[in-house]
């Protein structure tokens, strides 16, 4: 038997060149914040496709300076057409869900900092990492194409149900190449995906430093363990869906398309395929994606707050229980979205109780922050603040759940606004906000530079009431019964609504616009923001032991040892600190603090 | 008033450096080039990653083809166009070449296992049975290619009805991640031959294929049964 | 700064609460024998979710005015009951009165979809395609005929598919653009996509019910005020979806006879 070497090599150096550096990088830092960029490109694209069906359902006739030009056949003379309305609103759904809000809190955030907090010099298989990349960049620019395309992007909406999505182009405008590019972005999607969260879980299942017990990780790294098991899981289903959604466009099968549909006066050459089990397949992975969103978000916030509330939360183990939970019921719930699908009335009731006792880790988790709230020593800075907010709105969103979980009651709201104004609050407002809060929080680690706090703090709260401004109403719509995706609202009971469209379309044109001040913070404060310090916010775990920015083998070619969990706050130390950093030795004075 | 915030409960201080501390890892990647070129000296004292990958890869693998399965399952309940056809019969030849393909791989690792420990001379044997594995799984596929040309010939093409469909795109998302395993293979007969081959990565890769062979018995049996 | 934002959640919090109270924007008064029970279910739910919301934004506002500018030797303080405490207010307080919620609401549920329509609910069959709704009434043999998709055709108004010449069924088969009923008779409507996923959705009637490409599915409701009401597709179906739309007439019964008869002769 041979004795190891005492040191061994490292196995990769410091990166040379430009391209190696800077693009096919196979650093998980590097990579973190192209994902990152993919984020921030994707979600002005989504947040533009929104004005501009804002602004079509606030005022259905406006003529939208410059649309002509984008799309001459959506926008004849700039009035938005129904079919590009409804291709807008696909396009929006499909890049925030799967570009911005899987990307940026799961991905970017989780390559730049889960294999920092765990200890380890990088991801296990750097090169899967850097493919999980740039696939995931080829799928978004394989989903903008369906823009250019003669017939334009698909119409069927995110969920694109069968057979709408699976005919093909006699369904509609896009729904031919347009559709098969969205199910090919997303089978690529579903690739990338996979590879990240195989890198995630192995990271954190073999990758910890010494001393980095599963109980001492963060709470954030815990949220990406989590979430790329629930990832792992949802995507190996969609990719399947996404395959035989192909195959009955190009290759004349009938996976999705029941016999004797007629379009046109023509008879659809396909015969017995099943409508519900697209839907089964896509909600099976759909439930699961937006708890891919929204945990993430939980874990940065959880970890935000403990820093700026300077004291650990009231029952971390308890707040870890529920996100676990939450992963597991999501896979239990996923009927709830077809309660008038038509599936057995029986199911209905079957998914409904699951869905309810969602409400239990959700309360647990957030009656944990606002406990954990109480006698703590709260800093206010514009990542608690938008912590803060996210909890808010996780309140907010969450609250409407009740309704939707009850099937007697979906027969009233499904379909209709109420159902946008859920999940935008909860899965989109409430991401967003973690996502701010991360950015905030750990944009000096990042680039090495500090954000400036006034401007973020202007930028949360023209956001904070910006988004209660424009999806608290999307409730109110929806127990009036204004039905999503109209492309305007001609019935009758629906037109004294309008003035409420309209309302929606000024707060989120406003809000909107309020993005571009975290824009130019973002990019102002790269180039000239004040060199941040290592630790910036007093935090304990190990991204904060080293330098902004970190080197490219993050601890210095040292191993980090770890003797404490992250939650080391609120203590007495000799130095007079008031929190003990996971890599320090230094244990807290006995007796209670302030005796 | 309110009771203060009791001390936090000073953590039994464990050396790391004494105690494995439980679950702690040491970071693989530090084992990732052996010592001089010499397999011996690759002996691994943390688990490496790709023992634990390669499990969350195969229920990655198993959750597609679990949805598959359901998709299978609920479209022959939604019709009546069911027709059942006739496997072609060189499927059963294929399945015995992948399961000796398994064996020829184990027959391989333990070798290596055998050098590694100390034991057996060289590598070569156990580099001819990495071959033959090699070969073995081309022929799989091969024969799975003969399949297709069989049903074809019968005018069973993959969207003729719905039980060709699944027989096709079963047979050949498997096939594809058969290809994915036999990359796998050239990698590790390469690594062995430059001196590089970890024992974890040889390990990995015959987890994989022999799941690859468990996930054929699987869907030859679901094909047999429902098809 | 932190007064300000709880001061700004709370004002949120309370603003977002008063149109519901005010019940600003309603759904359309209900007009059917089941739907109060969803009504109720609606109501309860509100209270259960109004509560919470305004209790844990409240809760919130308070302990960040409270706490966002501590004193700089203060001491930390441990929420009174700790943990438990809060796990089981969770459970207590919210899971399990949600869970009570949910058992209750399957009556609604149930009456809806559990029970079968009565043997004298009148059939009425519903074709939803890209972008219509048409009906089609049995006629005096109180069978429909059958129908063949490849028969459709929108430019000889055959919108069913139906084959009068080789189907006696088909031959009395009454098929208009609106849905007339008679008041208080409970309707049997028998649902059929012709291309694509729609809805057949009535918030006046509480009736929600998507249309299933290749599975044909029903539902009954008894309507009890007399009026003219809109059905809506919520399912979406392509460019015109905004547009699908048709009026379900509620008549007497003396005038749905006649309407009958007037589309009968007109057929």
């Amino acid at each position: 038997m041979h004795e190891v070497s005492a040191a061994p090599a490292a196995h990769h150096g410091p990166p040379t060149t430009f391209i190696r550096k800077h693009v096919f990088s196979t650093d998980h830092k590097v990579i973190g914040i192209q994902y990152y960029h993919l984020a921030l490109v994707a979600v002005v694209v989504g947040m533009v496709l929104s004005w501009l069906m804002r602004i079509h359902l606030g005022w259905t006739n406006a003529a939208i300076p410059g649309l002509q030009t984008l799309s001459p056949n959506g926008a004849p003379g700039g009035v938005m057409t129904p079919e590009y309305y409804l291709q807008l609103m696909t396009m929006h759904a499909t890049i925030m869900v799967f570009f911005v809000l899987t990307t940026a809190p799961f991905a970017a955030f989780g390559n730049y900092f889960l294999p920092i907090q765990t200890g380890a010099e990088d991801m296990p298989f750097p090169h899967f990492n850097m493919m999980s990349f740039w696939v995931t960049l080829t799928a978004f620019l394989v989903l903008i194409t369906a823009f250019f395309v003669s017939d334009g992007p698909p119409l069927a909406g995110w969920t694109s149900y069968a057979p709408l999505s699976a005919i093909g182009k006699a369904a509609g405008p896009g729904q031919g190449a347009g559709q098969v590019i969205w199910a090919t972005a997303l089978g690529i999607f579903c690739v990338g995906q996979l590879l990240g969260a195989l890198n995630f879980i192995s990271t954190v299942l073999d990758m910890r430093c010494k001393g980095m017990t599963l109980s001492r990780l963060p709470v954030s790294a815990w949220a990406w363990f989590i979430t790329s098991c629930m990832g792992l899981t949802a995507f190996a289903v969609l990719m399947p869906a996404c395959i035989l959604l192909i195959l009955d466009h190009v290759a004349g099968t009938s996976f999705f398309i029941p016999s004797g549909l007629v379009i046109n006066d023509q008879l659809i050459p396909h015969s017995g395929g099943s409508t519900l089990l697209w839907q089964h397949l896509f909600w099976f992975f759909g439930h699961p994606e937006v708890y891919i969103a929204i945990v993430p978000g939980m874990g940065i916030v959880t970890h935000v707050l403990i820093t700026n509330m300077r004291r650990p939360m009231v029952s971390m183990k308890a707040i870890l229980y529920s996100m676990w939970a939450l992963a597991f019921l999501s896979y239990m719930v996923y009927g709830h979205h077809m309660f008038v699908s038509g599936m057995n009335p029986f199911s209905s009731l079957a998914f409904s109780f699951p869905t309810l006792m969602i409400t239990i880790p959700s309360t647990v988790v957030v009656l944990i922050w606002i406990g954990s709230l109480y006698g703590s020593k709260l800093r206010i800075n514009t990542a608690s603040l938008f912590a803060l907010g996210f909890i808010s709105m996780f309140v907010s969103g969450g609250v409407s759940g009740f309704f939707l979980a009850q099937p007697s009651i979906d027969i009233m709201l499904h379909a209709t606004y109420f159902v946008v104004g859920h999940f935008h609050m909860v899965m989109g407002v409430a991401a967003m906000f973690g996502i701010f809060s991360g950015t905030y929080f750990w944009f000096p680690k990042m680039y090495g530079r500090m954000m400036n706090e006034t401007l973020g703090k202007i930028h949360f709260w023209l956001t904070f009431v910006g988004t209660y401004c424009i999806f608290m109403p999307f409730h109110y719509l929806g127990w009036a019964g204004n039905v999503r995706r109209y492309a305007a609202f001609t019935d009758d009971y629906l037109k004294p609504l309008i003035p409420l469209h309209q309302f929606i379309t000024v707060a989120a044109l406003f809000t909107g616009a309020v993005q571009l001040i975290f824009i130019y913070n973002f990019i102002h404060s790269r180039v000239a923001g004040p060199q941040a310090p290592a630790n910036p916010w007093e935090g304990t775990s190990l991204e904060w032991i080293m330098p902004s920015p970190p080197p490219w083998n993050n601890f210095g070619g040292k191993d980090p040892v770890v003797y404490h969990d992250a939650e080391q706050y609120g203590v007495k130390t000799a130095s007079g600190a008031d929190y003990i950093m996971q890599n320090s030795p230094e244990q807290a004075l006995g007796g209670a603090e302030g005796d | 008033m309110a009771t203060t915030l009791p001390p936090p409960k000073p953590e039994v201080f464990r050396d790391p450096e004494k105690s494995g501390n439980g679950s702690t890892g040491n970071g693989g990647w530090r084992n990732l080039v052996p010592a001089e070129g010499s397999l011996r000296g690759v002996e691994e004292y943390s688990p490496p990653p790709s023992s634990s990958a390669i499990w969350v890869g195969i229920a990655a693998i198993c959750m597609s083809f679990a949805a598959f399965t359901s998709a299978l399952i609920v479209r022959q309940g939604s019709s009546n166009d069911w027709r059942h056809i006739t496997l072609p019969p060189i499927l059963f030849l294929s399945t015995a070449v992948l399961l000796a393909s398994s064996a020829s791989l184990e027959v391989a690792r333990r070798r290596v296992a055998a050098y590694m420990g100390g034991l057996g001379r060289s590598v070569e044997s156990a580099r001819l049975w990495l071959l033959l594995t090699f070969g073995l799984g081309l022929l799989f596929v091969a024969g799975q290619y003969m399949a297709w040309l069989q049903l074809r010939s019968q005018g069973l093409y993959l969207a003729t009805n719905p039980n060709s469909s699944f027989f096709y795109v079963f047979t050949a998302i498997h096939a594809l991640h058969v290809l994915g395993g036999l990359a796998g293979l050239g990698r590790v007969i390469r690594k062995l031959g430059q001196g590089t081959l970890r024992r974890s990565t040889l390990n990995a890769t015959s987890y994989y294929w022999h799941f690859m062979g468990v996930l054929w018995v699987y869907l030859f049996v679901l094909l047999w049964m429902r098809i | 700064m932190g007064k300000f934002l709880a001061v700004t959640i709370i004002v949120i919090a309370i603003a977002s609460a008063i149109p519901v109270v005010m019940h600003t924007w309603e759904a359309p008064a209900d007009i059917s024998t089941h739907g109060h029970l969803i009504d109720n279910q609606m109501a309860d739910t509100m209270i259960e979710a109004g509560v919470s919301f305004l209790a844990a934004q409240i809760l919130l506002a308070i302990f960040i005015w409270q706490f966002s500018s501590p004193s700089k030797d203060g001491k930390l303080k441990t929420f009174p009951g700790g943990a438990k405490g809060l796990v089981g207010a969770a459970i207590v307080l919210v899971g399990v009165e949600v869970l009570a919620l949910g058992a209750f609401g399957t009556k609604a549920w149930a009456t809806v979809y559990f029970t079968p329509p009565a043997a004298n609910a009148i059939p009425i069959q519903v074709q939803a395609g890209q972008f219509a709704f048409y009906f089609r009434y049995p006629g005096a043999d109180g069978k429909f005929g059958p129908i063949h998709p490849e028969l459709i055709n929108e430019g000889t108004q055959n919108l069913f598919g139906l084959d009068p010449e080789h189907d006696v069924e088909s031959r009395d088969d009454i098929v208009t653009a609106e849905l007339a009923i008679p008041v208080n008779k409970e309707i049997h409507l028998l649902m059929h996509a012709k291309d694509v996923s729609h809805s057949f959705y009535v918030p006046a009637l509480r009736i929600h019910q998507d249309f299933v490409p290749g599975l044909d599915l029903s539902v009954h409701f008894t309507a009890t005020q007399i009026g003219k009401y809109e059905i809506v597709c919520s399912q979406l179906c392509g460019l015109g979806h905004y547009n699908m739309r048709a009026y379900l007439e509620v008549m007497s019964q003396a005038d749905y006879d006649d309407w009958l008869k007037k589309q009968a002769a007109a057929q």
